[in-house]
């Protein structure tokens, strides 16, 4: 890696100002401040035998089988916050969305909208940390693009991500394979990440020491699957939170779900947020939760193998599908008495009455 | 959570359950009105209607400021932050409610407005004070509960001697809303709809105490039972109201006793008529013209009313004719019985009050209850 | 109507202010509306503003009452 790094040096002059510069328009225009951006940020951070081709695409062998692919544009404020930031997010995100078709994410490609006048030094960070975050997955960022706005025209940095990976013979996990009868799990507390960053946004003002859950959720599948290969469906709730993506499941499957309040896990300090804001958690974005559905009989195993996981060590049975027409999904309260747990309208604001 | 999670517990709730259930006489039907926006979300949040008798029949009140605010008040704030150089300031609950025409604060900031949501008056306060160049205008809301803090806010504006700050004042007033159910011709004269007893407000009574009630009880003979929010807190005050009609009694007794006196917090209500001072009438949504149910700043603080430095006027909005919230509010209608209810009229449209906030009648039931009717389960 | 949260007051602060804390949460509210409020009081908090104290010997014999109102499941074991 030192080869690289003394090559570029001669090559641009004189080297990014990591601790003072900021992105100019220039970076952004195709002339030599962008190559050397590219050279001395991009490439050597997530560094590749694809990336250092210095090619416009990457050419992939790939093993046999169905590959998956997806795509997800990564916008938020702020852009650190307890748990990760944007660039993590961006990688854990797109994995997840991969995996959740149980494929095993192979490659990324990364696209940057820059505001002009954002500071190097968080750039940095943000690559660092995406490098880290593929390198801890095993997933390459293999290209990537660049594009630079005007001040005023962005807020900071907006990342987008593209990934594929393969999907293993004979494994068929879809939104629309829920039945009656089968069990619904999740791997752990909800609410974490949306909790974490709105603790950051200073019009909300409360301090709590909740980090992110963001996470690479690939291994945890690659751990389900192969304990129950007759799960019928895996989904990540992140925005509009659990209630959302079992809403979603409902519809597609064309069936009914009932939740129990008192199994599901939560954190007391993401409830007590909650509180304070008049938020339900139920639709509080989470990024390294899943949600699994499996016939009954395999329940337990299913557990059995998520609670040994490292990401799955609070994994819990929260529910079951129901064959309900109009594709409700109740929640038994823990008070006692049920209710609908509907599609969230509009955004959720934190509310005084 | 302290305080909080041991008035939601299950077990305690099933005691307290079967007693209504022991209790409330077969061969009769208990209306009980909950006024307040906090109670029916418990009510529906909860499931706490599952736990009860078909005998006893929830009425949700108007009482939650969102809702009641008519449309021509939020119009007003709309045109007030299409101004140049006004910041409009207010609470995340209000954002979303649509305008004349369909146009919401969320909307207009789209447009470029400049709308900020705060969760206290004093963050409009402190906004103002940092940004000395920029009009700030707090679009205030709420009841009893809410009024003490938009008061110190404008004290606090004075004390600094801002000049960018001003309040656009919408706070209105439990008691005459009540009021004004009691009297409503359908409930007097033609007594459709025999609103048996209340659960009073919890949070505007920890203000104002639970003195103010007494009247009903007296006037209307009407048993009050001040309650609290939390679901438990509700059971328990529907047994208290069910044993007060059961023996003929009509009483105001305090079920939120932990945090509610019967003359409320002095220092409050004190900051508050320093401020504020009666308005002649209000016109809430769903229910009308009320006689004195809000308040306006003094003129005193003339300085600091919105509604003074932009010479705002009100110009009434014209409601959907086949809302039928007037009559839900005082119980005399279902949202089902709405014919608007779930097809042009849902959280995401509202056509009318009470589909306005999750605190609405037409709104909870469409978030939380829906699964009853179309199921058919009770 | 009119969410407020009982919390409970960890640090008195200037200005009338005072840090509170619900479960791991904390946040600064204002106790301009209220008297003699002190570190361990439970407050009910509304829009950044403390409206009252809550009186803890009254909360628990309100659970009481709860308890003995429902004398039903009283010799029965709760699930
Ligand atoms: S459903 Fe809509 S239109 Fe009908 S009464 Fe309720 S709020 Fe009014």
């Amino acid at each position: 890696m030192s080869a690289p790094q003394a090559r570029t040096k001669r090559k641009f002059g004189r080297p990014l100002n990591f601790k003072r510069g900021v992105i100019e328009l220039s970076h952004g225009s195709g002339g030599r401040a962008m190559a050397q951006l590219i050279d001395e940020l991009f490439t050597r951070s997530l560094s590749n035998p694809w990336l250092e081709q210095g090619n416009d695409q990457a050419c992939l062998e790939l093993p046999a089988g169905r590959v998956a692919m997806t795509t997800d544009s990564y916008v938020i404020s702020p852009l650190f916050f307890p748990g990760g930031d944007i660039g993590s997010l961006a990688v854990h995100g797109t994995i997840n969305d991969i995996a959740m078709s149980g494929a095993r994410p192979l490659h990324l490609s990364a696209g940057f909208i820059l505001e002009a006048g954002f500071p190097l030094r968080d750039l940095r960070r943000i690559v660092d940390s995406m490098a880290a975050a593929a390198r801890a997955a095993e997933v390459a960022v293999v290209t990537g693009d660049t594009k630079v706005v005007e001040r005023g025209k962005a807020d900071g940095v907006f990342i987008n991500t593209s990934g594929i990976g393969v999907v293993p013979e004979g494994l068929q996990l879809s939104g629309n394979l829920a039945r009656p009868g089968d069990r619904i799990l999740i791997n752990g507390t909800i609410g974490d990440h949306g909790v974490a960053v709105m603790s950051k946004r200073a019009e909300l003002d409360f301090e709590v020491s909740v980090e992110s859950d963001s996470a690479a959720l690939h291994d945890l599948v690659r751990v389900m699957v192969s304990a129950v290969p007759q799960m019928r469906c895996l989904r990540d709730p992140t925005r509009g939170g659990v209630a959302t993506t079992l809403n979603e499941i409902a519809r597609q499957s064309g069936v009914g779900m009932t939740l129990e309040e008192a199994a599901i896990p939560i954190k007391p300090e993401v409830a007590a947020v909650c509180e304070l804001l008049g938020l339900d958690p139920l639709y509080v974005a989470n990024e390294g939760k899943l949600i699994a559905i499996c016939p009954p009989q395999y329940a337990q195993a299913l557990l059995t193998a998520m609670t040994r996981h490292p990401l799955g060590r609070r994994s819990a049975v929260i529910g079951e599908v129901a064959a309900d027409q109009p594709h409700f999904v109740r929640m038994h309260t823990a008070f006692g008495g049920s209710r609908v747990v509907d599609w969230l309208s509009g955004e959720q604001l934190p509310r005084i009455c | 959570m302290k305080y909080i999670d041991e008035y939601r517990d299950g077990v305690a709730a099933r005691g307290v359950a079967e007693q209504i259930i022991l209790e409330a006489k077969p061969d009769r039907v208990y209306n009980l009105m909950e006024f307040c926006g906090g109670h029916t979300h418990a009510i529906y949040r909860y499931g706490v209607q599952d736990l009860l008798p078909d005998n006893v029949n929830m009425i949700h009140g108007p009482g939650c400021p969102v809702c009641v605010l008519p449309i021509g008040r939020l119009d007003m704030a709309l045109s007030l932050a299409d101004r140049d150089g006004i910041t409009v300031c207010t609470y995340g609950d209000m954002l979303r409610v649509p305008g004349s025409g369909g146009r919401s604060l969320l909307q207009a900031k789209a447009e470029g407005a400049d709308i900020r949501m705060v969760y206290s008056a004093a963050d409009a306060l402190k906004l103002a004070r940092q940004h000395r160049e920029q009009q700030v205008v707090f679009f205030a809301i709420g009841f009893e509960t809410t009024t003490p803090p938009t008061a110190v806010a404008i004290q606090g504006a004075q004390a600094q001697d801002l000049d960018n700050f001003t309040v656009f004042c919408n706070h209105v007033l439990t008691p005459s809303a009540i009021a004004n159910i009691l009297e409503s011709p359908d409930v007097r004269e033609l007594g459709t709809v025999p609103i048996d007893g209340f659960l009073g407000p919890a949070h505007v009574s920890v203000v104002i105490g639970s003195q103010p009630y007494e009247f009903f009880a007296r006037e209307y003979h009407k048993p009050v039972i001040i309650s609290g929010f939390e679901p438990l807190d509700v059971l328990q005050s529907i047994l208290m109201l069910i044993r007060q009609l059961n023996c003929g009694r009509a009483e105001v007794e305090n079920q939120y006793i932990r945090a509610v006196s019967r003359h409320g917090n002095l220092k409050a209500k004190r900051m508050v008529a320093e401020v504020f001072e009666l308005r002649r009438q209000f016109e809430w949504r769903g229910l009308g013209v009320v006689p004195y149910s809000a308040l306006r700043i003094k003129n005193r603080f003339a300085k600091f009313d919105a509604e003074v430095r932009f010479d705002l006027s009100y110009t009434p909005a014209k409601e959907h004719n086949g809302c039928e919230c007037g009559a839900i509010l005082r119980g005399v209608l279902q949202p089902i019985d709405c014919k608007l209810f779930g097809t042009a009229c849902t959280p995401e449209t509202p056509m009318g009050s009470c589909m306005v906030s999750s605190e609405g009648a037409c709104a909870a039931h469409y978030i939380y209850g829906r699964y009853q009717a179309a199921a058919g389960t009770a | 109507m009119c969410l407020a949260i009982p919390a409970r007051v960890t640090r008195m602060l200037d200005d009338d202010c005072a840090i509170i804390e619900l479960d791991g949460v904390q946040k600064e509210i204002s106790l301009a509306l209220v008297d003699d409020v002190a570190v361990g009081d439970y407050v009910i908090v509304h829009v950044g503003y403390a409206l009252g104290k809550l009186d803890p010997a009254e909360a628990q014999k309100t659970l009481e009452l709860v308890r003995a109102m429902s004398l039903v499941t009283d010799d029965t074991t709760p699930l």
